[in-house]
């Protein structure tokens, strides 16, 4: 049996659904970036397979999950010193008890 | 043959730990559980023939993403004990809402018929990445670093202690 493009998305697709059950769960502030971090590899994933099966002569797909992994360094850098202002002034990182706009 | 065999093994060494990651109540243990998931999805990219995102996600990933979670979990002492309840109240919902979306993508998938082309042995296309971003991408490229810069510089304003 040959490996195909249907197995990539597969496994693509239950990446991303664990980390969306993360995300919808999680109290944790950090833990929700971790469940938003397995979501963007799963779309990285998926880039790369289409690259590699649908066009690859091309190197658009490669060229936007580079970006992407740029984009979440991004995000992980903000969100994590959001998460340390927030435990700063409100002593916890709980997302359920940060319920105040300003303290 | 050897390649289903090395597809399958990734795939578990990608999805366990992940499962790992967002079911553990120690939150040290979930992070250090990201490792192994993002060394996963790198070998996922060799097997595509995609050298160079393998290397940029280790190094970004494994390396810098993983030590910096790392260090904001010990810098916020509150969260990290195992006696803290970890998931909040609604995990049959989330369950939920994750599977019907599987469900739902993994039925697009399957119905879909996809146009491949016949394909070549593909090159070793580092050079033709950096062909890429500097001709037909040079616009998403300058704006991704502007994005960069800007991120950095406003994350370490909004983790600055205030005087």
């Amino acid at each position: 049996m040959h490996v195909g493009l249907t197995h990539y998305l597969v496994v693509s697709t239950i990446l991303f659904c664990i980390g969306l059950y993360g995300v919808l769960t999680r109290r944790n502030a950090v833990a929700i970036l971790m469940g938003i971090e397995l979501m963007l590899n799963a779309s990285n994933i998926n880039l790369v397979a289409f690259n590699r099966y649908l066009a690859p002569g091309a190197v658009g797909g490669q060229t936007f999950a580079l970006v992407i992994i740029t984009l979440a360094a991004c995000e992980a850098a903000v969100g994590l010193a959001l998460v340390m202002a927030a435990y700063r002034s409100l002593e916890t990182i709980h997302v359920d008890e940060i319920n105040v706009m300003k303290w | 043959m050897g390649e289903l065999a090395a597809f399958i093994i990734l795939a578990c060494v990608t999805l366990i730990p992940a499962v790992v990651v967002v079911t553990s109540g120690n939150i040290v243990r979930s992070a250090l559980s990201l490792i192994p998931t993002f060394l996963g999805v790198t070998g996922l990219y060799i097997l595509l023939h995609a050298e160079f995102v393998a290397g940029i996600q280790i190094l970004i990933y494994a390396g810098a993403i993983t030590v910096l979670i790392l260090f904001v979990i010990m810098l916020t002492a509150g969260g990290t004990g195992t006696r803290i309840r970890q998931v909040n109240e609604q995990v049959p919902l989330g369950a939920m809402a994750a599977v019907w979306l599987g469900f739902l993508i993994l039925l697009v998938i399957f119905r879909t018929r996809w146009p491949y082309t016949a394909t070549p042995a593909p090159q070793y296309n580092v050079a033709s990445i950096g062909t890429a971003f500097l001709t037909d991408y040079v616009l998403i490229f300058e704006v991704t670093s502007l994005v960069l810069l800007v991120s950095l510089i406003g994350a370490i304003i909004v983790a600055r202690r205030e005087e």
